[in-house]
Parts: C-alpha cells; sequence; structure tokens
C-alpha cells in the first residue's frame, strides 16, 4: 500500500496536489454532479474504464460500481463521498438531507497563498457540495439513524466551524428523536484557514457528545480512508463504537510529520486500521460490502 | 530566572540588552575610580531598562509574541508551582505505561486550600529540555493528566491547569498507544468534571496538545503567549509550502491572547510583568495566583450541575458560519 502513501495536509490546502487521490479521482470528475444523485449516476458510459491504485485491476465503472467501489480482486476501498454512502446506508436510498443550509465564512480574513474566501468559492464552484460534511436521516435495515458523512473533496474534509455546528445541530436531533448517530469520517484535520475557531469545533463536539452519551443514545464512528488530526483527537475516537474500513490511514499526526520527527521510514501498515485493531482503539474493521448490515446489526444490539 | 549577568535577549530585546551593557561598563567604572559617584547615572539607566521593557511589549508583532511565549528564560509551570502554592506533592504516573515527565501534576495548597495542579512542563537546560521532551506530551501524558483530574474530582478539589507546549508528541509510539484517543478522551471527561476547572495558557497553546488538559470553566491565557490551531511554523509549511512564511503565519493566524479574548474564545488576559514574565517570575507568578484565588471563588458559588452546563454551552457556542434561507 506504499503508492497510496500521501500527504493529506496538501488536501488540507483545497489544492488537487500531486497525490494518489487525485490521479485515482479522474473518473470520479469528468461529469460535473456525477455523484449527486442516483439517476444521473446511471448515464455514466458503461464502456469508461478504471485502474484500481493497488493492484492495478482494470474494470468498468459501473463493475466498480456495483461493487460499491470495492476494488473486485485486492478489496481496496476507493474513496467515495457522501451521497455514495448515503446510498449504501440507507434502505431504498430513501433519506432527507438535514442542516444543509449552513455554510462557511471567512470571518478572519485568512489569507495565504490565496485568501480563504476565495478558497471557498472556488471549491462551491467545482463541487455540488456546501461544505466538509453533509447530514442525513433515514431509515437504516428498518429503523431511524442519522449520518453524518465527510466529503475529502471539500478542503480535505477539513474540521471548520460548519462541521462543529452540524454535529451539534445533529446531536440536537437525535436527542429530540431519540435517534443513534453515525459519523463517517474522512478528514485530514482542522481548518487551518479558521484557526484557532477550528481548533474549538473539537471541545464543542466532544461536549454536544457528553449530552448524547448522558442520554445513552448510540453514538457510533466509522472512520475511513484518511483520518487525521483534529478529527481524531475529538468525535471520531469518541464513538460508542469506533469502526473503520479496511486498510484506512488512521492517526493523530500525518505520517511526514512523524517520519520527520523521527528520520526514519515507517513500518509497512503504520496507521492503518489493522494497525488500529491490533493496539485497541477499533471495535471492529468492517467491510464496505457489509458496512450497512453490520451497522443495522449493532443498533439492533443497542436497541434490543 | 536568569541573573544580570546570563541574561539571554531576543532580537527586538537587543535596546534593553545595549543598556544593561552600559551599567556594566559604568559599574567596571566605578570600581576603578572609587571617589565618583555614579549613582545617578546607574539609576537613571535602571529606569530606562523599565522604560524600554514597558515600550518593547507596547508594540510586538504576532509572531514577536510567539517568540516571547518562547523566550529561553521564560517560567515554566513548576516556576509558577514554586511561588504561587506551598506543599506541592508531586504525582507521577499514569498507571498503565509509565510517567510522562514532558506533563507534571499534583496536589499543592493554593492560599490554604487544596487544588490540583497539571501542566505542561519544558526543561530549563539541554538536558532537562530533552528529559521534558520538549513540552510535548505522549498519551501517557494526557492519561495521567485524567487520572489526576479525576482524583481531584473524587475529593471534590478544583482543577487547574497550565498550559505550555508546542504541541502533542508526533511519534509511532504515540500513535501507537492512541494519541488522538487521549485528548478526545480528556477533552470529553474534562467538559464533565464536577468540580471548577481553570485553565491558564503560560506559555505555548499548540492545538490539540493544549486543548487535551485545556477545556475548563475559565480559559485564560497570559498576555505574551499564543493559542491555535497550529504553530506559525508549520501552518507556514503547509499553506505557504515553505518555512519562511512563519511572521505571516502568525498574523493570519490571529493567536494572541488579544485576538483570542477578542474573539471571546478565551475568558480573559492575565497582564505579565513589563517585557515579559521572565523580568520577574515573582510578580508573574503573584498576578496569576490573585486571578486563580479569585476564579476559583467565583466558581464555587455554582453548583456542579450549573457549571458543568455552562461549559458546554460556552463551548458550544464557538464558531462562525452563514445560514442560508431554508
Amino acid at each position: 500500500m506504499s503508492q497510496q502513501e500521501e500527504d493529506f495536509e496538501v488536501n488540507l490546502t483545497g489544492e488537487e496536489g500531486q497525490s494518489e487521490e487525485s490521479k485515482t479521482r479522474w473518473f470520479k470528475r469528468i461529469k460535473k454532479g456525477i455523484q449527486t444523485s442516483t439517476a444521473e449516476k446511471k448515464e455514466v458510459p458503461e464502456g469508461l474504464w478504471t485502474k484500481c491504485p493497488q493492484c492495478k485491476y482494470t474494470c468498468t465503472m459501473l463493475e466498480l460500481r456495483e461493487n460499491l467501489f470495492v476494488c473486485p480482486q485486492c478489496n481496496y476501498h476507493h474513496r467515495i463521498e457522501s451521497s455514495e454512502y448515503f446510498d449504501i446506508l440507507f434502505d431504498n436510498k430513501q433519506y432527507t438531507l438535514l442542516f444543509d443550509n449552513i455554510v462557511s465564512k471567512d470571518f478572519l480574513g485568512f489569507t495565504d497563498l490565496k485568501p480563504y474566501h476565495k478558497r471557498l468559492e472556488e471549491v462551491w464552484k467545482k463541487t455540488d457540495l456546501k461544505d466538509s460534511i453533509r447530514f442525513a436521516t433515514g431509515n437504516v435495515g428498518g429503523s431511524g439513524l442519522v449520518v453524518g458523512v465527510m466529503d475529502f473533496e471539500f478542503i480535505g474534509g477539513s474540521l471548520g466551524s460548519v462541521m462543529g455546528e452540524k454535529i451539534a445541530r445533529a446531536v440536537d436531533y437525535c436527542l429530540q428523536h431519540h435517534l443513534p448517530l453515525l459519523i463517517v469520517s474522512k478528514s485530514g484535520g482542522a481548518r487551518m484557514m479558521e484557526s484557532a475557531f477550528s481548533l474549538m469545533q473539537m471541545a464543542k463536539t466532544i461536549g454536544k457528545l457528553t449530552q448524547l452519551a448522558d442520554a445513552k443514545i448510540p453514538y457510533i464512528s466509522l472512520m475511513t480512508d484518511p483520518t487525521f488530526g483534529g478529527v481524531t483527537a475529538s468525535f471520531a475516537m469518541m464513538g460508542d463504537l469506533n469502526i473503520a474500513e479496511p486498510g484506512a490511514l488512521i492517526g493523530f499526526a500525518g505520517p511526514r510529520v512523524i517520519k520527520e520527527t523521527i528520520r526514519k521510514e515507517l513500518p509497512e501498515g503504520f496507521q492503518r486500521s489493522e494497525f488500529l485493531l491490533e493496539h485497541g482503539f477499533l471495535d471492529y474493521i468492517v467491510d464496505r460490502k457489509t458496512l450497512k448490515e453490520r451497522i443495522a446489526q449493532s443498533l439492533m444490539l443497542f436497541a434490543h | 530566572m536568569a541573573t544580570k549577568d546570563n541574561r539571554q535577549f531576543l532580537e527586538f530585546e537587543k535596546p534593553i540588552k545595549e543598556l544593561y551593557d552600559q551599567i556594566a561598563q559604568l559599574q567596571h567604572m566605578a570600581e576603578k575610580n572609587p571617589k565618583v559617584d555614579y549613582q545617578a547615572s546607574l539609576q537613571q539607566l535602571e529606569s530606562q531598562i523599565q522604560e524600554k521593557r514597558k515600550e518593547i511589549t507596547a508594540h510586538l508583532t504576532s509572531w514577536q509574541r510567539v517568540q516571547l511565549s518562547r523566550h529561553p528564560e521564560r517560567p515554566y509551570t513548576s516556576a509558577y508551582l514554586k511561588r504561587m502554592t506551598t506543599n506541592f506533592v508531586e504525582l507521577h504516573g499514569d498507571r498503565n505505561v509509565r510517567d510522562d515527565k514532558a506533563m507534571i501534576g499534583g496536589f499543592a495548597l493554593l492560599e490554604g486550600e487544596t487544588v490540583m495542579f497539571i501542566g505542561h512542563q519544558k526543561g530549563i537546560n539541554t538536558k532537562m529540555r530533552q528529559l521534558r521532551n520538549f513540552g510535548m506530551s505522549n498519551p501517557e501524558g494526557y492519561r495521567k493528566a485524567l487520572r489526576l483530574m479525576k482524583l481531584a474530582e473524587k475529593f471534590n478539589k478544583p482543577v487547574v491547569t497550565l498550559i505550555d507546549t508546542p504541541g502533542a508528541y508526533p511519534g509511532p509510539e504515540a500513535e501507537e498507544r492512541g494519541q488522538g484517543e487521549a485528548i478526545a478522551r480528556n477533552i470529553f471527561e474534562m467538559m464533565k468534571l464536577k468540580v471548577p476547572v481553570i485553565c491558564v495558557i503560560i506559555g505555548e497553546g499548540a492545538s490539540g496538545g493544549a486543548l487535551g488538559i485545556g477545556v475548563g470553566d475559565r480559559v485564560f491565557m497570559m498576555e505574551n503567549t499564543w493559542y491555535t490551531v497550529i504553530s506559525p511554523e508549520n501552518c507556514s509549511s503547509i499553506l505557504w509550502r515553505s518555512w519562511d512564511q512563519k511572521e505571516k503565519a502568525a498574523e493570519e493566524l490571529k493567536l494572541t491572547s488579544s485576538d483570542m479574548s477578542r474573539f471571546g474564545l478565551v475568558d480573559g488576559i492575565i497582564p505579565e510583568p513589563f517585557g515579559g514574565a521572565h523580568w520577574d517570575y515573582d510578580q508573574a507568578a503573584a498576578t496569576l495566583k490573585t486571578q486563580l484565588v479569585q476564579t476559583i471563588r467565583e466558581l464555587k458559588r455554582l453548583t456542579p450541575e450549573e457549571r458543568i452546563e455552562q461549559r458546554i454551552s460556552k463551548f458550544s457556542q464557538m464558531g462562525f458560519y452563514d445560514e442560508l434561507p431554508a
């Protein structure tokens, strides 16, 4: 999996970067809005081919999509977006989006190589996303669930005020409707352009989770590739169940930073889901193909 | 605290160094010419130093503020404890892996009352800096801190944390032992701690490493400190793709105590002696102590439930966003 090693900090800048991610992304954005609705997805030409970044297995987009974007040969889990997780999880792909009207704002007037508000405008133009997490509610295996899924495409799935506020509101929604919560993390960490405000989202989200815990409402945290920084060091690690997709990179410090600190190569499999399971930080690893089933099963066990 | 002879000066402190050099020269001349009275000139220079100290901290850039927070002579946690408290008993270990030397803690008397103090600890010389891992805790440091907070809660003692870290340690063992989980767990437990919790940034407040002991009923910053999501150097390297933009990054991050207080992300600023805390440890500690005693008294007027509710609600309100018409 070494070819997959990447610098997700680059993604936090909202740039494409030269990472493997951008190379594997070509099939996703060949047509704008390709992930937005099931109806549109079917229009993707079936003849389009895609190559697995891990085993180089080549198959059609249709085949890959039918396989939930998991390589039919080596089980590599491609990165997918919020709408795809919603389709996978919710019964009959039926769900209602929540809090979709909350958007980021350049309150600090933060400018690095370009102004933050310009970055936001660019990504709004390029994608159909409003921010780095989307929430929806619907039924999963017959019972209600609130699901939040991050979109890596939106400034590296970074944790900013909008993600914090949406999670806070999701907790209130869960409390009000007595529904369990699932958050699917996929993030390079905190959104630097929001400076200390992004840091405080760690406290904000966990503060709200204490209320969910007091109400004894289950919260499942699913970590996918990659989950880092302020997301790992806050709500992602605080699930009643912490689970992950196979082979996902999960950690606090990014591999590049750790390598620079110790000036040594990192061992094979370091910070992968299997490594975290081995060290006691995950309850189980779940294949995307059985994700819905396992989530429904776990929720059923909490409910009975 | 350094004596007059071995002081270290930052670049922008050089005017003060010049005045010290002049004093040294005068003293040298006074020794040579015992008949001449240099007293008046010396006094004048001393008061010029006072003025200079005042002047320098009045007009600092954000980056210079960061430099002051890292001044080699800056007081660290144990320097404050020594001056503010009596009967400090250091308590060691997380009861699991080892004792993290970058995080210290224990009970002590503050104005006759037992308080649990927890803080990052940096080393005062090269050897100690290594031992203290430059104030960068491993997961066991955060877990020790949590153990001590729970101990304080059990015996109904207030908790005071002193924050001074360039970040949680980014090493492979820290990852193996769950650095992210340790910080998240602390934030969770601190939100629900039944006793009063006061956090003070006394130096560097870098990101999750700071927040891991940074959730309190009141969060204060000493005047010449910084607190934000990333250090200016790392921010420069990621967003500007170069290490050379740290001054600019410091400005953009708005990480000083006055910025943070203006945004309502901290509850107040604790003034430092003119020129920074390193000029007068006693005065810095006395000001901090007064603030702590007063705040503990205030917080004790609330019930544990009220404190917890207000704590969660305070952090829940942090953030900026727009709401589009639905």
